[in-house]
């Protein structure tokens, strides 16, 4: 730290998630509050240049739908009791490819769980989200800068993508306040936003082949807009199952699969027989802990994964260099470890996991040793 | 045919009231002077909401229930000469009675237009919350045992400027019209009958009939205009004009230290383990502070765990506490578990308690009656720092002095 040009602050991920976002151009804020999301709503209501508040998170999702249909880039942030009355809505932006992004504050279920404990349980409910378990991108905060590096990512990923977003994070992430050096932080860039400027006729799921249709908001005064929740066409007009709405369907997981960013953190040693995967929470937890080992003469790798959905196949060719593997997650199930092995873990893949509490660098350590 | 289509053939049932809805909004729309791509048309799920691809406007076809909330979404970020028009059933109207009754209270520039044939139509003939008591459904073959809501009088309760209901025969654009012309939010419920579920349930019942029999009387319910709720987006700052923390302090701490205060609401505790921080910082220290109280914020315990660290910290949980403080009998309470199982360490404790089973040496101090409830949190981390010197406690005092606390605490009592 150079005193010179530092600028020490005690604050909280919920601060810096607020602050990226407006940069990165989020323009409305749409809350309901939930512990341990509230702090990012009562950021957001200073900040960003509309706040709205939602009678409940049916209508916060249903809002921000209509502001993204109109032409806005909104962010909603909620823990699982509010997610869940998301859900619905939140398939109908994805199937009428409208960008948001929603930050999803993990804490201790299942139901109202304990609001205030933190957990690392809702990424495989992610997973079979969109019914017909088609993708969407999830990323996942790992440490106080992710809040700042991440959502202006995940923001321009639902803009270029035509899609909502997830940014995966948790109650001890966004609520425990840390130092951070704000002039360390990096500076960021406006999520750059175009719009169809063609002579028409204008079809709003008319994608080429980068998988992407060019996006033009309700109530323009040039051509003519439809969106649809339901099966349609290129057009936007209601289907059965036509060979058109099927490749329009197709689609979704076809634009998710090939452009959602791969983003993960990898530090390997040389000699390593080990390597630890943790993501979100826990990430600090195995940074100590391969600190640890490393300093007792115990060669080991790491993998900090921050694209969880789709799960990128890089994430499967750096696990099969390793005979052994940790995966550490504040869960009892093992979330990640189902999305990488399915039911049927390999001998050679040990799991560490928590609930009601942080997963302790010991414990991954001692999976290790 | 109308401007506002594109296909005059509508998708509905032979004599299916919905034609009429769909020709009298048309004629209203015209009436109105906008064109097609002023007008945003946003269907709900149910029949009417097959008609999207015959308008030449703007349609968005949504989820059951939902469509009143999108249109709010929209309406709100549209300028006002673009005109949202919803179009709902009455089961959609049931499922999202709290969308409705939403808009209305903040009076988001919507006309919804409410195809009210008192059933579910799409899905066999179900009764829903605007099927009137005796209606005969599929479920009900001996008649509705409830009275239905009257959602005239419910949106025109939760604020709307324009509420009407009409029996849906002949032209009612006009209704239709003033509603489009409302500023703000209106609501038009149309009677109907579903021609194959209705009518084949309640072979003899007509439709004026029919209303007057349920009570569904027609009308106008307006109140004086107010402004439409149209956020307007403003300038703000940034979150991140914070003073920085200064760097003119040095701690001795070279490893990692974990500290629980534990107290109860009301008395400081957050604010004191946040100063605490705040101070390793300006120490030259990493720190990290989280706290732990009941939902009811006001009452209870208060307890925070704070972490000091020369090297970063990844993982700011907090196993074996270095030093547990302890203010109050809330605080002693909530953290009786970790105070028992305590190996080392050293536990403060306040003189007003008894001593609990522990491993940890114990400090027994007079917080509450030096400082009283209110700085004893306060107080007690200065102890904690005058009797360790992990941080120099004249720099904790300093940053308590600086802060909003400062002017709170007497002159003495850090000293
Ligand atoms: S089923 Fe009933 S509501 Fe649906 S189109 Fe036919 S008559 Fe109209």
């Amino acid at each position: 730290m150079n005193p010179a040009t530092s600028h020490p602050v005690l604050t909280d991920g919920s601060r810096l998630i607020a602050e990226a976002c407006v940069r990165a151009g989020a323009d409305a804020y749409v809350g309901y509050p939930i512990t341990p999301a509230s702090l990012i709503f009562f950021y957001a209501s200073r900040r960003f240049p509309i706040a709205l508040a939602a009678p409940d998170e049916i209508t916060a999702l249903q809002w921000m739908a209509g502001l993204a249909a109109a032409g806005h880039l909104p962010v909603s942030a909620t823990s699982f009791p509010g997610f869940a009355l998301m859900v619905e809505s939140f398939n109908m932006a994805y199937m009428m490819e409208l960008p948001m992004l929603v930050v999803l504050a993990q804490r201790l279920g299942p139901a109202t769980g304990t609001a205030t404990a933190g957990a690392q349980g809702d990424l495989l409910l992610l997973d079979g989200l969109i019914s017909g378990g088609y993708p969407f991108p999830v990323f996942c905060i790992a440490d106080i800068e992710d809040c700042w590096t991440l959502p202006p990512i995940a923001l321009r990923t639902a803009v270029d993508l035509r899609t909502p977003v997830v940014l995966l994070t948790s109650k001890e992430m966004v609520m425990t306040q840390e130092r951070v050096d704000l002039a360390a932080l990096p500076p960021i860039e406006p999520v750059r936003r175009t719009f169809y400027e063609g002579p028409g006729p204008y079809c709003t799921y008319g994608a080429d082949e980068n998988l992407v249709p060019p996006f033009l908001p309700v109530g323009n005064d040039r051509h003519q807009v439809r969106l649809n929740a339901s099966t349609h066409d290129r057009c936007g007009i209601i289907q059965h199952t036509s060979d058109e709405a099927m490749a329009n369907t197709r689609r979704l997981q076809q634009k998710v699969e090939a452009r959602t960013p791969v983003l993960y953190e990898l530090d390997e040693q040389e000699g390593a027989q080990a390597l630890v995967v943790a993501y979100d929470i826990t990430a600090g937890a195995a940074r100590e802990a391969i600190w640890a080992l490393r300093a007792e003469g115990t060669p080991v790798s790491l993998l900090i994964p921050k694209t969880l959905l789709p799960v990128p196949a890089v994430y499967a060719d750096i696990i099969d260099r390793y005979p052994r593997v940790v995966i550490a997650e504040e869960n009892l199930q093992g979330h990640l470890a189902h999305l990488l092995f399915g039911r049927r873990i390999p001998p050679h893949v040990r799991l560490v996991g928590a609930i009601g509490r942080m997963v302790r660098p010991d414990e991954i350590a001692e999976a290790v040793r | 045919m109308s401007r506002f289509l594109t296909d005059p053939e509508l998708p509905f049932c032979k004599g299916c009231g919905h034609h009429l809805i769909v020709r009298n909004t048309v004629k209203a729309l015209e009436a109105i002077g906008v064109q097609p791509l002023d007008v945003v048309l946003v269907t709900d799920i149910g029949c009417h909401g097959i008609v999207d691809g015959n308008f030449a406007t703007h349609t968005v076809h949504g989820l059951h229930g939902r469509s009143v909330a999108l249109g709010a979404g929209m309406a709100m970020a549209l300028p006002p000469q673009k005109k949202v028009v919803v179009y709902i059933g009455d089961g959609g109207a049931t499922i999202g009675l709290q969308h409705i009754l939403e808009a209305a209270r903040l009076n988001v520039d919507l006309t919804v237009v409410v195809h009210n044939n008192m059933l579910y139509g799409m899905t066999g003939g179900q009764p829903s919350g605007l099927t009137p008591e005796g209606f005969r459904t599929v479920l009900t073959p001996q008649g509705y045992p409830f009275p239905h809501h009257d959602l005239p009088r419910l949106v025109h309760d939760a604020g709307a400027p324009f509420a009407a209901r009409v029996v849906g025969l002949g032209d009612f654009s006009d209704v239709l019209r003033q509603a489009l012309e409302t500023e703000g939010f209106a609501l038009v419920e149309v009677l109907e009958i579903c021609v194959s579920y209705g009518v084949k349930m309640n072979p003899d019942l007509r439709l004026k009939e029919l209303a007057q029999q349920a009570g569904y009387e027609p009308g106008v319910w307006t109140r004086p205009s107010r402004p439409a709720f149209r956020p307007v987006p403003r300038e703000t700052s940034s979150l991140l004009d914070m003073e920085p923390v200064e760097v003119r302090y040095t701690s001795p701490l070279e490893g990692r230290y974990a500290l629980v205060l534990g107290g109860s609401a009301g008395e400081g505790v957050q604010q004191a383990a946040e100063l605490l921080a705040q101070t390793a910082i300006a120490a030259g220290l990493h720190a990290t502070k989280k706290g732990s109280y009941p939902v009811t914020v006001g009452v209870g315990f208060s307890t925070a765990e704070v972490v000091l660290s020369r090297p970063p910290i990844f993982y700011h949980g907090v196993t074996q506490p270095d030093a547990v403080v302890i203010t109050s009998a809330d605080g002693l309470e909530n953290q009786r578990e970790r105070i028992r199982k305590m190996a080392g360490g050293i536990l403060w404790l306040d003189a007003s308690l008894p001593v609990p089973e522990t491993g940890a040496e114990v400090r027994v101090r007079d917080f509450r009656g030096r400082a009283g409830a209110r700085n004893a949190a306060v107080y007690a981390l200065w102890t904690f720092l005058q009797e360790t010197g992990v941080i120099p406690a004249e720099a904790f005092a300093e940053t308590v002095r600086r802060s909003s606390l400062g002017q709170h605490i007497p002159e003495n009592l850090l000293k």
